[in-house]
Formats: structure tokens, sequence, C-alpha cells
């Protein structure tokens, strides 16, 4: 499943898209996110499959739950969830 | 029914839209092996709905009141009314909607997004794959396989506009009945240019705006309709849009606000018998009936 997490208002479109089918349910990125922005949720009601998603409590303004981890002048660093993820499942569109 | 008593000529709710309950006279929830039951808090309108072996028995459909419980349980309360059936008569119930963890009676808790797309599968048949789910407080776009599995989705819920709750804010300032927002939209002899924001607080300074400047009402609710169907063609923009397409939601209802997205895709939507707003409270009647078998098939 694409997950699109995020909303879009006046100033942008922010999203955090994350692959379900990639994620391996290893949970570093919860663990590794500053801002506890992940969580792990149910993949499928039927089964009991837990994969990493944006906490209800976030989703509405990621914009600045992640400000701090995201590239402010010439230096672009992989954001921490990005570079946690060994299956490169996490991407951020903004 | 709950009525208001506020309502006089000189301050009619405009925006007040059909609450509604039925049930089908025709099945005894009696013999009924498997009795499911979906519960759809959300922050406009609740439902519930009960299955007897996977079949639609009985459906509510009411404003969501101040407190979460009590909106799960009048619809619930609602549903069975004249039935004889009780909450406990139920062996599986399922919370949905924004206030899902809300439902003191629900067994499990699934999130909207697949119990829209399960419910929309059984709505609309196996042929949908698109859904856009136009809510009173939030807009989803969701792309499912032919068994309502999620396969990708994205939602807005950051604010009000191109929403429902957007729609009954029109309806009260315009003074036009909500449900005949739609029909009055449509009776132009040319589409108006689009309000520039959805943004209910701005469109509603602009559309007083072009009521001064001596737009006629269906003109001005046609640039609304039309702006607002534009915005969810963006979200759906994401996820990418494959036939059958089908729109669930109150939303839906507005033949305004579905013409015009129907226009921007190139194609038309599919349509159901089954009122457009039970979606999701009836794709977790669904999982509960699944969930049910389930947990017999290991006893």
């Amino acid at each position: 499943m694409q997950a699109h997490h995020g909303y879009e208002d006046g100033s942008g479109r922010f999203y955090i898209t994350i692959d379900s089918q990639r994620c391996n349910g290893c949970e570093a990125c919860v663990a590794v996110c500053p801002a506890q922005v992940l969580v792990m949720i149910e993949e499928d009601p039927m089964e009991q499959v837990l994969v990493a998603a944006v906490s209800d409590e976030h989703r509405r303004k990621i914009k600045e739950s992640c400000a701090p981890c995201k590239p402010t002048g010439h230096d672009s660093p992989t954001l921490p969830c990005v570079a946690a993820c060994e299956s490169v499942a996490i991407q951020h569109s903004w | 029914m709950p009525t208001d008593t506020h309502t006089t000529e000189q301050h009619k709710e405009y925006w007040r839209w059909q609450e509604n309950h039925w049930h089908d006279e025709s099945i005894d929830w009696r013999e009924g092996a498997i009795l499911s039951a979906g519960v759809d808090v959300g922050s406009v309108s609740s439902q519930a709905v009960v299955m007897v072996d996977g079949r639609l028995y009985a459906w509510s459909s009411r404003r969501t009141g101040s407190n979460s419980p009590n909106s799960a349980r009048d619809a619930m309360t609602w549903a069975q009314e004249h039935t004889g059936m009780q909450v406990q008569d139920i062996h599986f119930i399922v919370g949905t909607g924004y206030g899902r963890v809300n439902v003191p009676f629900a067994h499990k808790a699934i999130t909207e997004i697949h119990c829209h797309a399960r419910g929309a599968n059984f709505m609309y048949g196996n042929q949908v794959r698109t859904i856009l789910d136009m809510g009173g407080q939030d807009c989803k776009a969701i792309r499912c396989d032919d068994k309502g599995k999620v396969v990708a989705f994205q939602m807005n819920d950051k604010c009000a506009a191109g929403t429902g709750r957007g729609m009954e804010v029109f309806a009260d300032l315009l003074q036009v009945p909500i449900d005949q927002v739609g029909p009055m939209s449509l009776d132009v002899e040319q589409e108006p240019p689009p309000v520039s924001t959805t943004c209910v607080v701005f469109a509603k300074s602009e559309a007083s705006g072009l009521l001064r400047q001596g737009w006629a009402k269906e003109k001005v609710l046609a640039a609304y309709c039309s702006a607002m169907a534009h915005r969810v063609f963006a979200l759906l923009d994401r996820v990418g849009v494959e036939r059958e397409f089908a729109i669930t939601g109150g939303i839906a209802k507005n033949t305004g606000v579905v013409k015009r997205i129907e226009r921007e895709l190139g194609f038309e939507s599919i349509k159901s018998g089954i009122d457009s707003q039970l979606a999701g409270a009836l794709g977790a009647a669904l999982f509960g009936h699944a969930l049910e078998q389930r947990q017999r098939a290991k006893r």
C-alpha cells in the first residue's frame, strides 16, 4: 500500500509516503524519530502485520513536526527516518 | 428523530440535511448465524449499520453530537429501533471514523480508509478501483483492488475546505436548503470561474462580494462547487484514478460537485442504491462479519 500521510493547505503539500509493502516492520524509524511522528499500525484489519505510519496526532502538522530534521541551507542531510529505513520504504515530499 | 426548537421562519437552518434510518422487514435477524455491526463516528455525521450474515439489515445516519460515545450509542439505538434487537445480540461490532476509539461497545477499531474501501466494494461492486470519500471534515482518495483491499490512499483533514462542513456553511450563507445546492448550481447558462479559494472563511467573504456585485445565487453556488471539485481533483491526482470510480460521503449527494468532478475526469462515477454516507459503517460491519467468522473457525 502506498500510504500518503499528511495534508495540503495554502502553504503547500506536505506528505510522508510509506510503501507498506516494502516496510519490514523493524521499527527502526519509530525509534529514531526525535518528534515521535511515526507509529506502528495494523496494515490490514484481517492480518496482524504491523507497518510504520504517521500518527493521527502528527498527520495534521507534519510540516512543523518534521521541520527540525529538514535541510535548511546548502547542506542536504538525509532525514533520520529515511536513513534508518533499510528497506527504503519512506519518502518525504516537500 | 431529533428536532430543533430554534427552527423558525426568521432563522431557518439551511444546512440541515436529512437524518434517516431503515431496516429490512423481510429479514428475521433471530434466524441469522452471524450478526455484525459497524459504527462510523465522523466529525459531522455518525452512521450505524447492522448486517445479518453479511446482508444489509438495518442502518441509521444522523448528526454527530458533542460527545463521541453518545453519538455512537445513539446511532446504534436508532438503527435497531423497532427491530427488537439489542446491542448485546450483535456478535461483532467494529468502530471506525475519527471517533473510532470512542465507540464503547465496539470489539475492534479499524481505520476509515480500510472501511471505506471495503464498504464501497459492497455498494458499487468489485469493479470499483478508485474511491473519493468526501466527508464532513476531510477528504480521502483511495485506490483498492477487486477485494476492496487498499492499494494506495491519500487524505486531507487539515481543514474544512472542500468538505461537507464547508458546504453546510455555504448553504447557510446563501440561504439555500443544502439538498438544493447541487441542482441550483447546475442551473447556470455559462460556467462562472471558480471562487479563488475553497477555504471556508475566505470563500464566504468572496461569495458575499460576488452577491453584492449582483451575481445570482445560482452563479455563486456554481463557482463554489466548481472550486471544490477542482480541489479534490488535485487530491485524486496523487493516488491516480483508475476506473471504475465512485464517490462516497455526504457530498456524493451534491450533483453540482459530482458533475463537475466527472467533467474534470472525463468520465462518470458509478452510483449505488445504498446511501453514500453509509460506506464507512458498511465496511466496518463487513469486517465485523469476517472477523467473527474467523474467530468461530478457530474455536
